[in-house]
């Protein structure tokens, strides 16, 4: 049995407290009574119903979600492509430019790939707005799918697609009724992973946006420029709230599954 | 030419290296080591054998301080070892995994313990090529441990932890990831360094051939006790009991009644059956419940009675086990026991003279068979 | 057929959304500014044919990047840069080791909970996780506060708006991209090396340093190249955190494009960042491969 050392113990406690004493921080202080965020004066909701009649917030959040479920949901169906291309795509003309072009995005400034978005929308005439938002998140996005999946691709054994295929199936159907229904849980951090990046952007989105389309993050930002405000606070806390909600409820069933196939796998060696 | 027979175990002014005073080891409340009380020599080649999970491993890393003794003492050249942490210990350890440091070349890692003890740089190369030399890794000493076999991995591993020249040296199933052939090999090339180098070898073992092999003296362990030390011919030929005459070899075990008879016993095993004779050093009382174990190759197989010997019994053959050199042949006796036994092969296939179902007689002589009390 | 489909619609994407954008930025770096919309001179006009792409690539000239390294805003913006990065960098290293080593020695039921703790932050905004320490570290902010009754201060420190608070921003956002790379290198680290080392005389001190730092080597290497490359060209904690003698590339280059409206000043700009940024990602990508070719 491996105990924590006191060293381990105390390091562990200093880094979780540094890592989530601002957040919550910005909790409890979400409930403060008083419009001074520093100063105590009282527990209330009020600054949740001011949210909540706040127009511009709330138009932000739903300009958010329409653009990270699309970009998203594209970024998914594209990057899943361009990890297939990379891991199975054999030879092809450009196959080095290909690999360069799913991996550079991932290191590229931020302020770099949306000065860049922006000079094309321009230099081709297109209008700024929800559109061009989300094709700047679903090109990005689409790189982090392609690692993600890519890394399941190739841990996954290639015989699975032949066997598929000397059984009669199509190219087409192996990859339907063979290899998705195994890489599927990638598939799915993939596109949980690229929804977040594009709730989370602020500078692509700066960039890409517009007048018309006012992200969340861009929202915010203004807000958060003119120093801390109650309403902020709110808002954190509830975003907060549905990532932690998210993420534990992902893991926990992510566990089960792990578990109960264990327990399958135990079963099944006593029954042998 | 006389020749002492070492055996310093049997002389009285020998000092042990390693003294085991009532050790005992517990995890939380399981006990892994129980009242172990235990004296190793210098020079000797100790094996320690016993099922997977009877305590080997923990009294090795009780002895190379990785571990602590929850009750009783360690005493290595008459010191307590009790606070002295692993570094300081004249005790080196191959361990079970061989623990080569990945980043290190093969120079490098024969050469880290010697580093630590500051040694002049001279002194290590002389060292370490000698070391290269003697395990016959010359070629490799550039070379990372990713980069060379097993059985060149293992060789590093016993160059490193033979750098330092320590008293003892303790190899935790130092050839159980090898394959046959090479364990053969590397077992007497073991012996070869441990005459050359006059080190202390404790040595784990879970294969039973390898420990009568290259050892001075087995251990046999059962749950956290020693059952029996001895000679590996005392092991074999005189076991105490018949967990340790089953954990050697293959052996019959015939359950039985004893009673006194000149200078040995008669046991009687089953009803109707003329009981067996057989002489021991083991004292019973009449009527006292026994076990009369054979090894295979002590039992005779033959058509006839035979008229002279002391234990004849009549069976059927039901399988033979064809090993090459010889053939076991398992014999059904009357009242259902099974018996094994064990002939040599002189005879080509086509000409052997017992086959299947055939009935034979099996014989064995009253000195052949080890009478047990448990 | 299929295939070929498979294959042209993702490159196609990104050559139309990565590759040629980039490519403009480049070209823009080349032109002239002008009081115009696009505001730059040359612009291509290939209803000219040939002559028209003459013509334009004669105007071409590296005049912005004479002028970057002209003016001392540009240059000091590009060593602070690095220099921001760098400290963070060792800082987040010195925090972050700690933490992967603690969690790599914890118990085997705690491990899953204290991955899924350091993974929770990564998913939640970045933004607001930079913005809750304005509150914590402005001159009436809870770290001043907190200092002050307990008499270690008296009176309030100036950290918001300084480079120190930057420090703090960039080691706190990106702690996990430190932790897990090392935590990775250190769990999957054999327990017995430790006692070998031990065993041949090192003290638990030297056997750290012989053993357990050069074998987590290629995860403090990675951890650091990803923190040191995202911080070098960050806008937002610059901006929120940082004071106006913050001078970070990101945040240079945004203002050219947004309050200057500059656009080949701020493409030269980000040409630079982006030379800068080849070397240490390419080290990044051999750190990357030789472990790769290790664990095979
Ligand atoms: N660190 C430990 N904590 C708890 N139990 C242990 C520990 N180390 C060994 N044991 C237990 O002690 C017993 C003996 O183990 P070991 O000495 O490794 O056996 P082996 O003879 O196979 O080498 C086993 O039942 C094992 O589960
Ligand atoms: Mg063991």
């Amino acid at each position: 049995m491996r105990r924590f050392s006191w060293f381990n113990a105390t390091s562990l406690t200093v880094g979780f407290a540094f890592l989530y004493l601002p957040m919550l921080i910005l909790i409890i202080y979400s409930f403060n009574e008083s419009r001074l965020v520093t100063v105590w004066a009282g527990f209330s909701t009020q600054w949740y119903g001011s949210l909540l009649q706040n127009q511009s917030f709330l138009d932000a959040a739903w300009v958010t979600i329409q653009v990270a479920v699309a970009s998203s949901t594209i970024a998914t169906i594209l990057g899943t492509m361009g990890a297939y291309v990379l891991v199975r795509g054999g030879r092809f003309m450009g196959r080095t430019l290909f690999s360069g072009m799913i991996y550079a995005p991932l290191v590229m400034p931020e302020v770099i790939t949306g000065l860049s978005l922006l000079l094309l929308f321009i230099g081709i005439g297109l209008d700024r707005g929800i559109f061009t938002v989300v094709l700047a998140h679903t090109t990005f996005s689409m790189c982090f799918v392609s690692v993600v999946v890519s890394s399941r691709l190739v841990s996954f054994d290639k015989s699975l697609e032949e066997a598929a295929l000397d059984l009669g199936c199509s190219p087409f159907d192996a990859f339907r009724l063979v290899t998705l229904p195994i890489i599927a849980p990638a598939v799915i951090s993939g596109w949980l992973l690229a929804f977040t990046l594009s709730l989370d952007d602020l500078v692509i989105a700066s960039f890409t946006a517009g007048p018309s389309a006012t992200t969340l993050p861009i929202r915010i930002f203004s807000a958060v420029r003119m120093g801390v405000s109650p309403e902020i606070n709110a808002l954190s806390t509830i975003m907060i709230a549905i990532v932690t909600v998210g993420v534990v409820t992902a893991s926990i069933i992510s566990k089960r599954s792990s578990l109960a196939q264990q327990r399958d796998e135990q079963a099944a060696a006593r029954a042998t | 030419m006389a020749q002492t027979v070492f055996a310093p175990w049997d002389d009285p002014q020998a000092k042990p290296l390693i003294q085991f005073k009532n050790v005992t080891k517990r995890f939380g409340d399981f006990t892994a080591i129980e009242n172990l009380t235990q004296d190793i020599y210098e020079r000797e080649f100790f094996s320690l054998l016993g099922p997977s999970g009877c305590g080997k491993t923990t009294l090795m890393r009780m002895l190379a301080g990785f571990e602590n003794v929850t009750e009783g003492q360690i005493l290595i050249a008459g010191q307590d070892m009790a606070h002295v942490p692993p570094n300081k210990r004249a005790v080196n350890m191959m361990f079970q995994s061989y623990a080569l440091f990945p980043h290190l070349s093969v120079w490098e890692n024969i050469a880290f313990g010697l580093k630590r003890e500051g040694k002049p740089k001279a002194e290590i190369e002389a060292r370490v090529d000698e070391m290269l030399r003697l395990t016959r890794l010359v070629k490799f000493a550039k070379r990372k441990p990713h980069q060379i076999s097993g059985g060149q991995r293992q060789r590093v591993a016993l160059a490193r932890s033979l750098a330092k020249a320590p008293k003892l040296l303790l190899l935790d199933e130092p050839l159980g990831a090898l394959d046959k052939k090479l364990r053969q090999d590397t077992q007497f090339e073991l012996m070869d360094i441990q005459e050359k180098t006059g080190t202390t070898f404790v040595i784990v073992t879970h294969d039973q051939e390898e420990a009568m092999t290259v050892s001075s003296r087995v251990a046999v362990m059962d749950e956290g006790r020693i059952i029996q030390v001895a000679t590996p011919a005392q092991i074999y030929e005189a076991p105490n009991s018949v967990y340790v005459a089953d954990f050697i070899g293959d052996v019959n075990i015939i359950d039985g009644i004893a009673t006194r008879d000149g200078d040995g016993y008669r046991i009687t095993w089953a009803e109707g059956q003329d009981p067996f004779i057989a002489k021991t050093q083991n004292s019973f009382a009449d009527g006292q419940r026994c076990h009369l174990a054979i090894r295979p190759e002590k039992v005779a197989i033959l058509a006839e009675r035979p008229d002279d010997s002391a234990n004849a019994i009549e069976g059927q053959i039901i399988d033979i086990a064809y090993l090459g050199n010889i053939s076991t042949y398992h014999v059904k006796l009357v009242n259902g026991q099974m018996i094994k036994a064990q002939a040599a092969n002189t005879r080509r296939l086509s000409r052997r003279t017992f086959t299947w179902e055939d009935r034979v007689w099996l014989s064995w002589t009253d000195t052949a068979a080890v009478v047990l009390e448990r | 057929m299929r295939r070929f489909i498979l294959i042209a619609v993702p490159y196609l994407w990104l050559m139309a959304l990565f590759l040629v954008p980039f490519l403009i930025v480049l070209k823009i770096s080349l032109s002239d500014i002008a009081l115009s919309i696009p505001p730059y001179t040359p612009q291509l006009d290939l209803t000219e044919g040939w002559s028209g792409i003459k013509a334009f690539l004669s105007q071409l000239d590296f005049e912005n990047f004479t002028f970057l390294t002209q003016d001392p805003l540009y240059w000091r913006a590009y060593v602070s840069s690095l220099q921001i990065a760098l400290i963070s960098t060792v800082l987040t290293l010195l925090v972050g080791y700690p933490i992967a080593y603690a969690m790599a020695q914890a118990p085997d039921e705690w491990r899953a909970t204290l991955l899924l703790l350091v993974i929770l932050p990564f998913w939640t905004s970045f933004l607001i996780r930079v913005y809750s320490w304005i509150g914590i570290l402005s001159n009436e902010g809870f770290l001043n506060q907190f200092l002050l009754w307990t008499g270690i201060i008296s009176t309030p420190l100036t950290i918001l708006n300084t480079n120190t608070a930057v420090y703090i921003g960039i080691v706190y956002t990106y702690l996990p991209f430190m932790i897990l790379p090392i935590y990775s290198a250190l769990e999957k680290m054999d327990g017995s090396l430790l006692e070998a080392a031990e065993d041949l005389g090192c003290s638990r001190l030297s056997a750290f340093w012989l053993v357990t730092v050069p074998l987590s080597k290629a995860g403090i290497v990675a951890g650091c190249f990803l923190v040191f490359i995202p911080a070098l060209g960050e806008f937002v904690i610059p901006s929120l955190l940082g004071g106006s003698d913050t001078l970070m590339i990101g945040k240079v280059l945004w203002e050219e494009f947004f309050s200057n409206r500059d656009w080949p000043v701020a493409s030269a700009v980000a040409v630079i960042l982006l030379l800068i940024l080849v070397v240490p990602i390419v080290l990044f990508q051999r750190n990357e491969q030789k472990q790769r070719e290790l664990d095979q």
